[in-house]
C-alpha cells in the first residue's frame, strides 16, 4: 500500500511531471514564474487545492454521477466544484491564519483556471484510482508543479540580470529554457 | 463601428490569441505534434468559442455581474461536453488523440477572457465576429505550429509523407520540441515587428 502510494507521488511529480511530461498548468508555469518566492506560494497553494480537488470530485463521481448515469456531465459538475472549492479555501484561510493568506491569497482566484487541477481530476477518474490514491496523485502532480514553476523562476531571475538580446528577451526565451528543462526531465524516463 | 472583417483580421495578426496574448497555452504545446491534432484541437475550440460568445452575448442583460465568472463557466463547460460527445461519436480517432485536451478546453484561459472582455459588452454580431476571428487564428496558430513539429519530427505533413527515409528529430514529438518551436516562433514575430518599426523609422 505505502509502496503503491510512493510509486504514484513519484511517477506524478517527476517521471510524468505535469509541466513537462503532460504539457498541463502552462499559463501560471509561464505567467508567474518570475520570482522564486511567489513561484512557492503558488505552489503551496496549488498542493491545498489539488489535494481537495481530487478528493471531492473522486466522491463525487464516485457516488453522484456513477449510481446517476450521469458521467458525461463531469466536465460541468467538476469545474463548478474546484471552482466552489477555490473559493471555500479562499473564505477559510482569510478567516482562519491572515498571515497565510497574506501570502496565498492573490494566486487563490487563478487556480480555478489551472488546467492542471481539472487536469488532475480527470486523470484520476481515467486511471481509475481510489481515494488515497487520488488524493496522493493530487499531491504528487502539484510537488512536481512546484518543482516545475521553481526551477523556471530560479533561471529566470539569473537571466534577468543579464543581457540578453530584445528578440529573445522575456517569454521567448522562457520558452526555449523550459524546453531544454523539459528534456532534462525526460531523462527520468522508465525509471518506474 | 468595426466590420466584420476587421474583426476576422484582429483574431489573426493583430491580437492573435497565440502568439500575441499568450492565451490558452496548454493544448498549444500539448496536441501539437502533428498538423491534423492542431486542426483539430483549433476547429473544436472555435466551436466553443462561437457557442460561448454567441450565449453570453444574448444573456449580458440577465447575468448579474457578481455571478458572471461562474456563469461563464457554466456556459462553456456545455459547449465543451456537447463538442467531447460529437467527437466521440463522429471522429473517434482524433477524440483518442486530443485525450484529456478536450475536458480541458473548459479551463483554455482564452475563451472566458474573450467571454469577459468581449461578449459581456457587446451585441451579438460583433460577438460572433470576434469568436470566429480568434477561433481561426488559434487554429492557423496551432497547424502552424504542428505542421513545424510534424515535419521536423517525422519528415511527414498533414500523413503526408514528405521525405522519404527521414531520420526523425524526435524531440520534436515531446514537449520539448512544443516549448522551443514556439520560444523560436515568438522571437521570429518580435525580430519581425522589431525590423518593421526600424523601417518606418528610416
Amino acid at each position: 500500500m505505502i509502496r503503491s502510494i510512493l510509486v504514484i507521488v513519484a511517477s506524478a511529480a517527476i517521471v510524468n511531471n505535469f509541466v513537462f511530461k503532460q504539457v498541463l498548468g502552462i499559463c501560471p508555469f509561464l505567467g508567474i514564474s518570475n520570482k522564486v518566492e511567489t513561484s512557492l506560494g503558488m505552489g503551496a497553494a496549488v498542493t491545498f487545492v489539488m489535494a481537495m480537488a481530487s478528493a471531492v470530485t473522486w466522491a463525487l463521481q464516485r457516488y453522484l454521477l456513477i449510481p446517476l448515469k450521469l458521467e458525461y456531465l463531469q466536465t460541468i459538475m467538476f469545474i463548478l466544484v474546484i471552482a466552489t472549492l477555490v473559493q471555500l479555501v479562499e473564505m477559510f484561510i482569510k478567516k482562519s491564519s491572515p498571515s497565510l493568506y497574506r501570502a496565498l491569497g492573490v494566486f487563490l482566484p487563478l487556480i480555478t483556471t489551472n488546467c492542471a487541477v481539472l487536469g488532475v481530476a480527470l486523470l484520476n477518474i481515467r486511471s481509475e484510482y481510489n481515494l488515497a490514491e487520488s488524493v496522493f496523485n493530487g499531491v504528487g502532480a502539484a510537488i512536481g508543479f512546484t518543482l516545475a514553476l521553481v526551477l523556471l523562476a530560479g533561471i529566470r531571475e539569473r537571466l534577468d540580470e543579464s543581457e540578453v538580446s530584445p528578440v529573445f528577451q522575456g517569454l521567448p526565451l522562457a520558452l526555449i529554457v523550459a524546453g531544454i528543462l523539459a528534456l532534462a526531465f525526460s531523462g527520468f524516463q522508465g525509471v518506474i | 463601428m468595426r466590420s466584420f472583417w476587421q474583426d476576422i483580421r484582429n483574431g489573426i495578426f493583430t491580437e492573435n490569441p497565440v502568439f500575441v496574448m499568450l492565451l490558452g497555452m496548454c493544448p498549444v504545446l500539448g496536441v501539437t505534434t502533428q498538423a491534423v491534432n492542431g486542426i483539430g484541437m483549433g476547429l473544436a475550440t472555435t466551436f466553443v468559442l462561437l457557442g460561448s460568445n454567441l450565449v453570453v452575448s444574448l444573456l449580458r442583460k440577465v447575468i448579474p455581474g457578481e455571478v458572471r465568472i461562474p456563469s461563464f463557466i457554466v456556459v462553456i463547460a456545455t459547449f465543451v461536453t456537447m463538442v467531447d460527445l460529437l467527437m466521440l461519436s463522429y471522429l473517434p480517432d482524433l477524440h483518442k488523440v486530443l485525450g484529456i485536451f478536450i475536458p480541458l478546453i473548459v479551463v483554455n484561459c482564452l475563451i472566458l477572457q474573450r467571454a469577459e472582455a468581449l461578449a459581456s459588452k457587446n451585441s451579438l454580431g460583433r460577438a460572433l465576429g470576434d469568436a470566429l476571428g480568434m477561433g481561426i487564428g488559434f487554429t492557423l496558430a496551432l497547424t502552424l505550429l504542428g505542421s513545424i513539429r510534424e515535419f521536423l519530427g517525422f519528415g511527414t505533413l498533414f500523413s503526408i509523407t514528405i521525405i522519404p527515409n527521414y531520420i526523425p528529430f524526435s524531440i520534436m514529438r515531446e514537449s520539448t520540441g512544443g516549448f522551443i518551436t514556439l520560444g523560436l516562433l515568438l522571437a521570429f514575430f518580435r525580430w519581425y515587428s522589431i525590423r518593421k518599426q526600424r523601417g518606418k523609422q528610416a
